[in-house]
């Protein structure tokens, strides 16, 4: 028997995408747990073209890994996080996590168990016809029936953008610090006064 | 407010940076000044003090007298002359050495010499490849005053009306 | 199989293609930046290997490829190694969409313009790895004013080039470029110059070049990111730079100049003798790129390094703000057809 090649693309990237998400929760240094995080969403990219879903996967990699994920490594190289503290009391609070843990794994399960969402409870999809733009479709689903939907998102992503400028933006009156609209705003003018004079005589004249 | 609209427009329309990149393209077609050294030279004064040579009178005999002013007038201390008595009541160098990498090529040597013996060349292509060879003894100063012997003297006659 | 075979030989040799004489631009561009330099300096820049110095960059391969590569006895070493790689792979990858000429290109993906964007969005990978496996602080301070930078930046950019495909209603470039054929004046530098600036100002900060080249700044943190590479590795740093300089001068092109079409196209010049320079032709497009790649060598030979929060400034307070407006404009000019370029 031999496999289709398609399958064992998505065999291999599906590998790499379970070995890369273990390794985000299991390394010790941070650094390396965001790196794997940019592995993964890498190759959940990758499988997401191999559903002829290449919008979407383009733009995993460009907002998460080009944008996100970047003020993540940033963040997680200029803070220094130490993981031993972090994992301090792990036994303690094992049973407590366990416990939840289960709980969502059954309620993932009642939802989304096989009974429901199996294989044989849809139709294998049609491939899609030549010339069949996936961004076109996108943006035709986006902007008509999910009109209203769509424009909420923005709408709240918009307020969230501006209650976190609002929250952290405030003037502290103690520390000093240049503006640089004002700095490049000065001219020669302002700060300069040509004077004309004529030369002085020599004393012997 | 005319003065911030203006600002306004100046900033975005970016005039300064483009004065700045006119003066630049000014300059990058302008002629350039760069001699392409080894085989374009710029010419050198008549005055111009490079390797030292010792000179001789046209008869063949050797200028030096070994008065020792040149070792005494060097600020760097880089002459070393030893001397004596030759068969004829002469008094001669036996030896001459300058070292070339105390030397500061100040010139003061051959302003002091009274028989324009010590001289500085415009020679100033010159290396040495062992440290050893920094020193140059009296033989060497000899072969170099005779083989540049007219550019020597020609210097010499140039420069000798403003003396 | 044996298809398939033929098949992968063609897009590998399509691939050496245009992977080779990539690598020779590059080359190249490095002499032409030191002699453009120079020139402006009132020098004659480098002239002594062959003739007017043409074998310079090989000398330079040379020599970097002799050098010994130093490892930084604390610096990780896997990461320190393979964050170059980082860097030139996604410059080189791509150039996969780009089309040279119309229809010639090695992959026509309807998102083709996006593929780019997300593509040079990861170059910034390589210098933070590079930054923080170095185990230096000039190396992180450099990766960190990169990342911040390039992020800033990006947004700019993202947001100048939608201007683009609005104006153009597809993502892919070679519909692109032939959206805007007509003339001259049917270019997009037109209606979207604002934009236009926008973008190419955006493309030198995001490839670290003078006058944003903080990310180095010789005068306060050595060289940054790659103070510590050496020989090859510090080879592949910089054919990474060039090849993403020469990315974004092709972009922009392709985007706002038309491409390949030629700039005597619907002059009146078709049927007369002059009518061989109306064709499209990649010379065109290559002509174009030159011009964008000596625009990036003018600036640096002109303007002093920014300082870094003005850089912060200029990106978010300054650009995005234009770039938004010039959406609204666009949107509007496209949907009541105003003007003559459509």
């Amino acid at each position: 028997m031999t496999m289709p090649i398609e399958a064992i693309i998505f065999y291999f990237f599906a590998a790499i995408l379970v070995g890369a998400a273990l390794a985000v929760i299991s390394v010790r240094n941070s650094v390396y747990a965001a790196l794997f995080l940019v592995l993964a969403f890498f190759t959940s990219a990758g499988i997401w073209m191999l559903l002829e879903a290449e919008f979407l996967a383009i733009t995993l990699v460009l907002v998460y890994v080009g944008a996100v994920m970047v003020l993540f490594l940033f963040v997680v190289m200029m803070l220094d996080i130490k993981v031993e503290p972090l994992k301090a009391g792990f036994a303690r609070y094992l049973p407590v996590g366990a416990i939840v843990a289960l709980v969502m794994a059954a309620e993932m399960f009642l939802v989304l168990g096989a009974k429901h969402f199996g294989m044989e409870r849809f139709p294998v999809p049609q491939p899609n016809p030549l010339g069949y733009s996936n961004t076109e479709e996108l943006g035709r689903v986006l902007y008509t029936e999910y009109y209203y939907p769509f424009e909420i998102a923005a709408v709240i992503l918009l307020v969230a953008i501006v209650a976190a400028i609002a929250l952290t933006l405030r003037k502290r009156p103690e520390t000093k610090f240049q503006d640089p609209a004002l700095q490049i705003q000065v001219r020669k003018e302002d700060r300069l006064r040509i004077v004309k004079m004529d030369a002085e005589k020599r004393a012997d004249q | 407010m005319i003065k911030t609209v203006t600002r306004y427009v100046k900033s975005l329309a970016l005039v300064e940076l483009m004065k700045g990149m006119r003066v630049t393209l000014g300059y990058f077609v302008a002629p350039k000044f760069t001699i392409r050294y080894p085989e374009e030279k710029t010419p050198k004064s008549n005055r111009f003090r490079g390797l030292h040579a010792l000179r001789r009178y046209p008869n063949g005999e050797e200028r030096c007298i070994a008065c020792k002013l040149c070792e005494a007038v060097c600020p760097a201390l880089a002459i070393t002359i030893d001397s004596e008595q030759r068969e004829d009541g002469t008094r001669r160098t036996t030896r001459y050495d300058i070292d070339l990498f105390k030397c500061i090529y100040c010139g003061f040597c051959e302003e002091s010499c009274p028989v324009d013996s010590i001289v500085e060349t415009d020679i100033h292509e010159f290396h040495m490849e062992r440290n050893e060879e920094r020193v140059v003894n009296k033989q060497q100063l000899l072969s170099i005053g005779d083989r540049w012997e007219q550019q020597i003297a020609k210097a010499r006659s140039l420069d000798a009306p403003y003396r | 199989m044996m298809d398939d075979l033929i098949w992968l030989i063609w897009t590998l040799a399509k691939i050496i293609g245009i992977a080779v004489p990539l690598i020779l631009a590059v080359a190249y561009l490095t002499l032409a930046e030191r002699k453009v330099i120079g020139f402006m300096q009132v020098r004659m820049g480098p002239n002594r290997v062959g003739p007017w110095g043409l074998f310079q960059p090989f000398a330079d391969v040379l020599k970097l490829l002799m050098k010994e590569i130093i490892l930084p006895a604390k610096s990780n070493r896997f990461l320190f190694l393979i964050a170059p790689v980082i860097t030139l792979a996604p410059a080189f990858a791509a150039w996969a969409v780009v089309p040279f000429d119309d229809g010639i290109h090695l992959a026509q993906i309807d998102a083709g313009l996006l593929y780019i964007l997300a593509l040079t969005s990861l170059g910034v990978y390589g210098v933070i790895i590079a930054g923080w496996a170095s185990n230096s602080k000039y190396a992180f301070l450099g990766a960190m004013r990169s990342a911040a930078q390039i992020v800033a930046y990006e947004i700019a950019m993202g947001f100048a080039l939608v201007g683009v495909l609005i104006a153009a209603g597809t993502l892919n470039l070679n519909s692109i470029v032939t959206a805007q054929s007509g003339s001259l004046m049917h270019w997009y530098w037109l209606p979207l110059f604002p934009l236009l600036v926008i973008y190419f100002i955006s493309g030198v900060a995001e490839t670290n070049r003078a006058p944003f080249d903080v990310a180095e700044g010789e005068s306060e943190i050595v060289a940054g990111f790659h103070v510590e590479y050496s020989g090859a590795a510090f080879a592949i740093f910089f054919l990474g730079e060039y090849a993403n300089m020469i990315l974004i001068s092709a972009l922009a092109a392709l985007m706002f100049f038309g491409g390949w079409l030629s700039p005597f196209q619907g002059l009146g010049l078709e049927g007369t003798p002059l009518d061989f320079l109306t064709g499209s032709s990649f010379i065109w497009f290559f002509a174009k790129t030159c011009f964008f790649l000596y625009l990036y060598l003018w600036f640096r030979a002109t303007f002093p390094r920014y300082r870094y929060d003005q850089i912060m400034r200029l990106g978010w307070k300054v650009f995005i703000p234009i770039t938004i407006v010039w959406l609204l404009v666009v949107a509007v000019m496209v949907v009541y057809q105003i003007g003559w370029w459509w």
